[in-house]
C-alpha cells in the first residue's frame, strides 16, 4: 500500500528533462497514461498547435508570483520612500498588486527595515499579523518567499514585506522587533524549515517534535512520508515494532 | 509561634513543580496541553504546547480546486464556521476581483453577526463554567439553540455549515426567515440582560476576574492578540471599521473597548459586542435589499496569478487568509490563514506568569481559543 502514491508522482517530476529535446513521438513510450489523450488530439491540426505547449502534461512548475511592478502613475506611499532613503538597499523591489503593497527585502537588511517600519513615525506598523512563506521549488537559490503582513493600528495600513530565501540560508528572527512574530516564525520553521536565526524557541509547534521532513513544502507528498501511510493502520504499526525494535538491538 | 514560621523556609522543599495540565482536560477547550512551572500555587513558567488537533488543512487546500475548501474552511473555527466561509470567499473574490451582489452581502453580514452571538454565547457560557457559575452555561446554550435553528433553517446544518459560495450564496434566505431572525433578537436582547444580572456584579466573578491576566495596550499589540482581547487592553483595533468587508460600510455600530485590560474587561467587552451584533442584524435585517445573490462568477474558478492578503473580524479576532494563484492551476498554490486563536493564544504564556494555578484556567477562558483554529 505504502508503495501506491508513488509510481504516479514519480512520474510527474521525470518528465520535464525528456520534453525538452524529444518531440511527441518519444514522449508516449515513457508515459503510457498520460499520453493517449495527446495522440487523439493530433490529427485536429489546430488543437495540434493548441496542444504542443501543453503537450508535457505537468507544465513547468511556477517559478514565483508575478509582483507587478506598481504602474506608472502609482502614487507609492509615504513610508516607503521613507525607508528607501532611511535604510540604504533595503528595498530590492516594489509590488502592488489588488491594492496591496509588497516591499521586497534583501535578507540582509530584514532587520533594519523591519525596526524602521515600527518606529517611523509616517509607517508605525506596530502589529505583525501575519508571517507565513510560500514554496517555490524551481528556484534553486532562493525557494522561499517568505511574507510578513504589517498592520498599524494607529494608522490603520497595511503593508507586506517579502523576503527571498534559499534551503538553508540564514533568516534574522523579527521576534525582536515584534514578539508576535514568535510562534509565527515557529511555525514557518516547522511547515516549510526556513532557518530562522537569533529565534529564542524555534521549536516545531504543529508537528511531533521527532518529525522529519517539512510538510508544506511542494515536494513534501500529501500522504505523508510513505512509510508512515495510514492506509493500513495495523501494517504501519507493525513496521514501526520492527523498526523500534531494530534500534534496541 | 513566631520563633516557628521562621524556620519554615528551610523546613519545605522549595523545589519547583512541573505540572502538565491537559491535554484531555475539561477547562482547556478542546486539545490544548500547558506545561506549567509552579513555585507552590504560583505560576513561574508556563509551556504552551499545540498541534495535537493538526489536520493539515492549508496543506489539503493547496491540493483542492478553489470551490471544495469552503467546506475545509468549516473544519477550523468550528463553533463560528460561517465567519471562516465568508474570510475565505471574500479573499478569492478579491483575487478573481468580482462583484458580490447587495442582497449577498447583506446576508453575509447578518450571518457573521449571528456567528459572532453563538460562538459568544459559547465562550460565555464555558468560561463561567470554567469559573464556577453554572447557570449561565444552561442560559447561553439556551439561546445559541436559537441561533442553530436559524443556521439549520438556512443552510440545513447546525455546526459546520459550508454556508457561502464564491460571488454570493448558495440559496437565498428561506421566506419568514427574516422575521424569525428579528424575533430572535429581541429574544436575546433582554438574555443579555439575564447573563449580565448573573455575572458583571456577582462577587465571586469580580474576585476571579479582576485584576487577572492583566496586559497593557501596548503590549497586547506588540504579542499579536487581536479581538475581544486586544480591545479589553482598549486598542479600538476592529477590520469591521477599519477595512470594512461585506455590508459593515453600511452599518452602524460601536467598538467597545475596556479600559484595565484584565479577564474582566475582555468579558465586558464581549458582553457588549452582543448587544453591537444584534444592533447590526437589525439594521441589516431590515434594510435587507432584493436581488440576485450570486455574482458573475466564472464557470472555472481560476484566478489569475497573484497574492494576497485579506482579513476579517471573526468571533475571536482578525482572521486572515493569505493566497497565492499561480494562475495555471485549478486550486490556490499557497493557502494560508492567519488563525485569530493561535495569535492569541501565544499571549498566554505572558499572561499566566505570577497568576495562581486557578487562574490560568479564568485565562484560557478570556482569551476564548478554539483548537481546531489553532492547530488546523
Amino acid at each position: 500500500m505504502a508503495d501506491d502514491p508513488k509510481p504516479s508522482e514519480s512520474p510527474s517530476p521525470t518528465p520535464p528533462a525528456p520534453p525538452a529535446a524529444p518531440a511527441a513521438p518519444a514522449a508516449p513510450a515513457a508515459l503510457a497514461a498520460a499520453k493517449p489523450a495527446d495522440t487523439t488530439a493530433k490529427p485536429a491540426p489546430p488543437a495540434a498547435k493548441a496542444a504542443a505547449p501543453h503537450a508535457p502534461p505537468p507544465p513547468a512548475p511556477p517559478s514565483g508570483p508575478p509582483d507587478p511592478p506598481p504602474p506608472a502613475g502609482a502614487a507609492v506611499p509615504a513610508f516607503i520612500t521613507t525607508l528607501q532613503n532611511a535604510v540604504s538597499g533595503s528595498v530590492d523591489a516594489l509590488s502592488v498588486y489588488l491594492g496591496d503593497w509588497t516591499v521586497i527585502v534583501p535578507a540582509a537588511k530584514l532587520i533594519a527595515a523591519a525596526t524602521h517600519l515600527k518606529s517611523a513615525p509616517d509607517a508605525l506598523f506596530d502589529f505583525c499579523s501575519d508571517v507565513t512563506a510560500t514554496d517555490w521549488p524551481p528556484r534553486k537559490d532562493a525557494r522561499f518567499d517568505v511574507v510578513y503582513c504589517l498592520y498599524s493600528t494607529r494608522l490603520r495600513h497595511r503593508v507586506r514585506l517579502k523576503v527571498k530565501v534559499g534551503d538553508q540560508q540564514p533568516l534574522a528572527s523579527v521576534t525582536g522587533v515584534w514578539p508576535s512574530a514568535n510562534w509565527l516564525e515557529r511555525e514557518v520553521y516547522d511547515m516549510f524549515g526556513v532557518n530562522f536565526t537569533g529565534h529564542p524557541d524555534r521549536r516545531r509547534i504543529l508537528m511531533p517534535e521527532d518529525w522529519q521532513g517539512f510538510p508544506e513544502r511542494k515536494d513534501y507528498p500529501l500522504e505523508g512520508p510513505g512509510e508512515l501511510l495510514m492506509e493500513n493502520p495495523i501494517d504501519w504499526l507493525k513496521l514501526r515494532q520492527a523498526k523500534e525494535e531494530a534500534e534496541i538491538e | 509561634m513566631a520563633t516557628e514560621t521562621i524556620h519554615h523556609g528551610a523546613m519545605f522543599d522549595t523545589n519547583e513543580l512541573v505540572l502538565n495540565m491537559g491535554p484531555q482536560h475539561p477547562s482547556t477547550h478542546g486539545v490544548l496541553r500547558v506545561v506549567l512551572r509552579l513555585d507552590g500555587e504560583k505560576v513561574v513558567d508556563a509551556d504552551v504546547v499545540i498541534g495535537y488537533l493538526h489536520r493539515g488543512i492549508e496543506k489539503l487546500s493547496e491540493n483542492r480546486n478553489w470551490t471544495q475548501i469552503v467546506l475545509l474552511t468549516d473544519r477550523m473555527d468550528y463553533v463560528a464556521a460561517a465567519t471562516n466561509n465568508v474570510g475565505y470567499c471574500e479573499t478569492v473574490e478579491k483575487l478573481l476581483q468580482l462583484e458580490v451582489p447587495r442582497r449577498a452581502r447583506f446576508v453575509r453580514t447578518i450571518l457573521c453577526e449571528l456567528q459572532r452571538i453563538a460562538s459568544h454565547c459559547l465562550w460565555i457560557g464555558t468560561h463561567a463554567m470554567d469559573i464556577g457559575a453554572m447557570t449561565v452555561f444552561l442560559y447561553a446554550f439556551r439561546e445559541r439553540e436559537l441561533i442553530l435553528d436559524l443556521f439549520e433553517e438556512f443552510c440545513g446544518a447546525r455546526l459546520t455549515y459550508n454556508s457561502m459560495r464564491i460571488g454570493g450564496l448558495p440559496l437565498d434566505v428561506p421566506p419568514g426567515w427574516p422575521k424569525k431572525v428579528l424575533e430572535f433578537c429581541d429574544i436575546m436582547d433582554s438574555k443579555v440582560g439575564e447573563y449580565e444580572e448573573l455575572l458583571t456584579h456577582n462577587r465571586i466573578w469580580l474576585e476571579r476576574t479582576k485584576g487577572v491576566g492583566v496586559i497593557s495596550g501596548a503590549d497586547a499589540v506588540a504579542i499579536g492578540l487581536s479581538g475581544p482581547p486586544l480591545r479589553g487592553s482598549g486598542i479600538p483595533k476592529d477590520v469591521r471599521k477599519d477595512e470594512p468587508y461585506a455590508a459593515y460600510d453600511e452599518m452602524q455600530f460601536d467598538v467597545p473597548i475596556g479600559t484595565n485590560g484584565d479577564t474582566y474587561d475582555r468579558y465586558l467587552v464581549r458582553l457588549e459586542e452582543f448587544r453591537q451584533s444584534l444592533r447590526i442584524i437589525r439594521q441589516a435585517t431590515e434594510g435587507l435589499p432584493e436581488g440576485p445573490i450570486v455574482g458573475k462568477v466564472p464557470r472555472l474558478i481560476k484566478p489569475a496569478a497573484g497574492e494576497t492578503y485579506h482579513a476579517i473580524e471573526s468571533p475571536k479576532g482578525e482572521l486572515g487568509y493569505f493566497i497565492v494563484s499561480d494562475g495555471k492551476s485549478t486550486n490556490p498554490y499557497r493557502f494560508r490563514v492567519r488563525p485569530p486563536s493561535f495569535c492569541n493564544l501565544q499571549a498566554l504564556r505572558t499572561l499566566v506568569k505570577g497568576h495562581l494555578v486557578a487562574d490560568v484556567v479564568a485565562l484560557i477562558g478570556s482569551l476564548d481559543v478554539v483548537l481546531g483554529e489553532v492547530d488546523r
